[in-house]
């Protein structure tokens, strides 16, 4: 039997908290006794990873949430092939941990270690070699999703189905992710040859990403304060494999023990937070190898590292702009952030690759720029300002990290928004599977 | 000879965490219980993170006739046994009452079929003349209280058992570590009231398995509550009786 307990569960910018039933099954067939249980009481459900997502995309307030981290175990892995089967909370952090003293590494990784497979899957994630390897999606060969009407339905990237391009990237809305297999990708030893160099204003950012279109990890990290003939100035990584691997060292994860207090983070700490993070890389650049766990998750060494922005939270902004639109939209962007003084510790700007799989995946050719803003006054403006010219470059906004998104701009974003809500349609008609960022956006309402 | 441990109760969620401790350093694995599903999904886990082998027997603690086919399938050739067991249910109390039937089930798997499964591998110890047994019970077993004295004597009577057997298996080098949870964050936990300090299952089998491999007595998870139990012991029975907790 499945015991539901009232639970308030929080995304990870802490805006956002959720008062709902929760039920954490840690056995393949309590998952399913959540689905019987809640089509028999009635209300919506919703899944629940390891609440990495920003934004509101799993929260599913006065209703019922299925936590998945104890769903956690690898089934199969095929050395040859290097698929993996893992069931759908097993996070990328153990895949990594697991599989790189074999020569394997997770094709595709999000900024955190901690994050679910399933929630990968849901929100179609993408990491510093997007513009190589494409988004997570790319590189699940099949998944297994309970549907609403609870029945299981095994789908696969070689029939790309309508329901499974409205599962990959579809925000957790088309049924519960059960079972995931994900090829990983060899590599030569455990470590990247890193290198890092200051780069002065957004003109030169945009040339070196050009530059290292065939470099395997590329990632800008911009100071969003700096202004005038400074703007976009930053420091850009790049990183690959190499074959000498290093000595894996065990440092404990530290934790942040506390909230640290709002005053803590205003522009002029954050100021010169970021130009010291520019200056400890020489003007001549440096390199370094280091662990792929060192590299993929550099902020995974503090736990609960979401604390420094206080109990009052911080919002994510990311968007997409086209590569035609890019240079004229990220300038505007950035001096957008630039003028409101509204502090953003490093700004992450990357170039991208080929497109997602799925309807509603955001990933797709062009400039990503990631910011993050401490939950103060005067915030949601700014955000919508930056949604504006977002949308006037036919970008989008990554909805995995949005919360304040207005639902008029959903459509002219994700363009194929109407095939994804023709399956929601068919497969839950009664919208038995909900979110609080569904409801927010109205993806269940039809224009047609 | 290779480390073989057996994995009484492989589903609970504190032998799941266990088995990933073993599983790290290599040790071959034997999953005993009842979900076959979940325990195969468990034991290719195991694999994955460095088992040297696994196998999964299934067997119902309460059933007699199932707990004599696991024995004869116990023991593995060239291994050097160790036993974890994590076996028992606490169904609600008040419902207890009023259903005999689930009272009796409760201590036929949180006793008497836990006390049967170690005993009928007594003499694999007696003649391995080494190993290690973890039986894991409860800080509920320490007082007999209102809310939860049912199952509170059948963890009891299991620490009264580990303690005899601890003393019966002494002359054959092997230890009987008795573990007494506190709040730790499993599926028997999940959604009740008045729960805090709560452990992870991941720390508590990190320091079950370091006090295993030192041999300890008895050990309290997380290590405080054994000055929270000190302290409830310690209430006298005039008062114990007037407390509702």
């Amino acid at each position: 039997m499945i015991r539901w307990a009232e639970r308030e569960l929080s995304s990870w910018g802490r805006v956002h908290k959720a008062q709902c039933l929760a039920a954490r099954p840690e056995r393949h067939s309590d998952l399913l006794s959540t689905m019987t249980d809640s089509l028999a009481m009635g209300g919506s459900m919703l899944a629940y990873g390891a609440g990495r997502s920003y934004g509101d995309v799993a929260l599913n307030s006065g209703g019922r949430s299925v936590i998945t981290t104890r769903l956690d175990r690898m089934l199969a892995f095929d050395s040859v092939t290097g698929l993996l089967v893992a069931e759908t909370g097993v996070t990328f952090g153990e895949i990594l941990a697991t599989f790189l003293p074999l020569g394997f590494a997770p094709p595709v990784t999000p900024g955190t270690g901690f994050a679910t497979l399933g929630g990968g899957v849901a929100n179609d994630v993408h990491g510093k070699n997007h513009h190589i390897s494409g988004s997570l999606g790319h590189h699940v060969e099949w998944l297994e999703l309970r549907l609403p009407s609870g029945e299981c339905r095994r789908l696969t990237r070689v029939e790309s189905g309508p329901l499974w391009r409205a599962t990959i990237g579809g925000l957790g809305l088309t049924g519960l992710i059960e079972r995931i297999a994900l090829r990983l990708k060899r590599v030569p030893s455990n470590a990247l040859k890193v290198h890092k160099r200051r780069i002065s204003n957004l003109n030169e950012f945009l040339v070196a990403f050009a530059e290292h279109a065939k470099t395997d990890y590329v990632v800008g990290w911009i100071d969003a304060l700096a202004r005038g003939s400074s703007l976009g100035r930053g420091i850009l990584e790049t990183g690959t494999p190499t074959n000498l691997g290093i000595e894996p060292s065990n440092v404990t994860p530290r934790r942040m023990p506390f909230d640290l207090p709002s005053i803590a983070l205003n522009s002029t700490t954050v100021q010169a937070f970021n130009a010291l993070y520019r200056r400890h890389v020489p003007s001549a650049g440096l390199e370094r190898t280091m662990h792929y766990a060192k590299f993929l998750y550099p902020l995974d060494a503090i736990h609960d590292w979401n604390r420094i922005y206080g109990k009052r939270g911080f919002h994510q902004f990311q968007s997409l702009i086209p590569y035609e639109a890019g240079e004229t939209a990220l300038r505007k962007l950035l001096e957008c952030v630039a003028q409101s003084g509204q502090g953003s510790f490093l700004a992450v700007l990357k170039a991208m690759g080929e497109r997602g799989l799925g309807y509603m995946s955001f990933p797709a050719p062009g400039y990503t720029l990631a910011l993050d803003f401490p939950n103060s006054p005067g915030v949601t403006t700014l955000l919508t300002k930056l949604q504006f010219i977002t949308a006037d470059h036919g970008g989008r906004v990554y909805l995995a990290k949005d919360d304040t998104l207005p639902p008029g701009q959903l459509p002219a974003m994700y363009p194929e928004l109407e095939e994804y809500r023709a399956v929601l349609a068919e497969i839950d008609p009664q919208g038995r599977i909900d979110s609080d960022l569904s409801r927010r956006l109205g993806i269940r309402k039809r224009s047609s | 000879m290779k480390e073989h441990w057996i994995i009484l109760g492989a589903s609970s969620s504190i032998a799941r965490a266990f088995v990933r401790e073993v599983a790290h350093r290599g040790a071959t694995l034997t999953l005993v219980g009842r979900d076959a599903d979940d325990m195969s999904a468990t034991a290719a886990d195991a694999k994955l993170r460095g088992a040297a082998g696994t196998r999964t027997l299934l067997c119902d603690a309460t059933d007699a006739v199932s707990r004599t086919t696991f024995l004869t399938q116990a023991n593995l050739p060239d291994t050097a046994l160790n036993v974890f067991l994590a076996i028992g249910s606490m169904p609600d109390q008040d419902a207890m009452d009023g259903d005999p039937a689930l009272l009796a089930n409760m201590i036929a798997s949180t006793y008497t079929g836990p006390v049967a499964l170690l005993q009928g591998l007594v003499p694999f110890f007696e003649s391995q003349r080494s190993g290690r047994i973890v039986v894991v019970g409860s800080v509920a077993g320490d007082r007999g209280r209102r809310k939860n004295y049912l199952y509170g004597s059948a963890k009891a009577g299991l620490a009264r058992y580990a303690e005899g057997l601890r003393a019966r298996l002494y002359p054959s080098g092997v230890a009987v570590t008795l573990i007494k949870p506190g709040f730790v964050d499993t599926s028997m936990t999940w959604g009740m009231p008045g729960l805090f300090l709560v452990a992870s299952p991941e720390s508590c089998a990190t320091t079950i398995l370091k006090a295993a491999d030192r041999g300890a007595a008895t050990v309290y998870v997380p290590f405080f509550w054994r000055y929270i139990m000190l302290i409830i012991q310690h209430i006298p029975s005039q008062i114990m009786k007037k407390l509702h907790f």
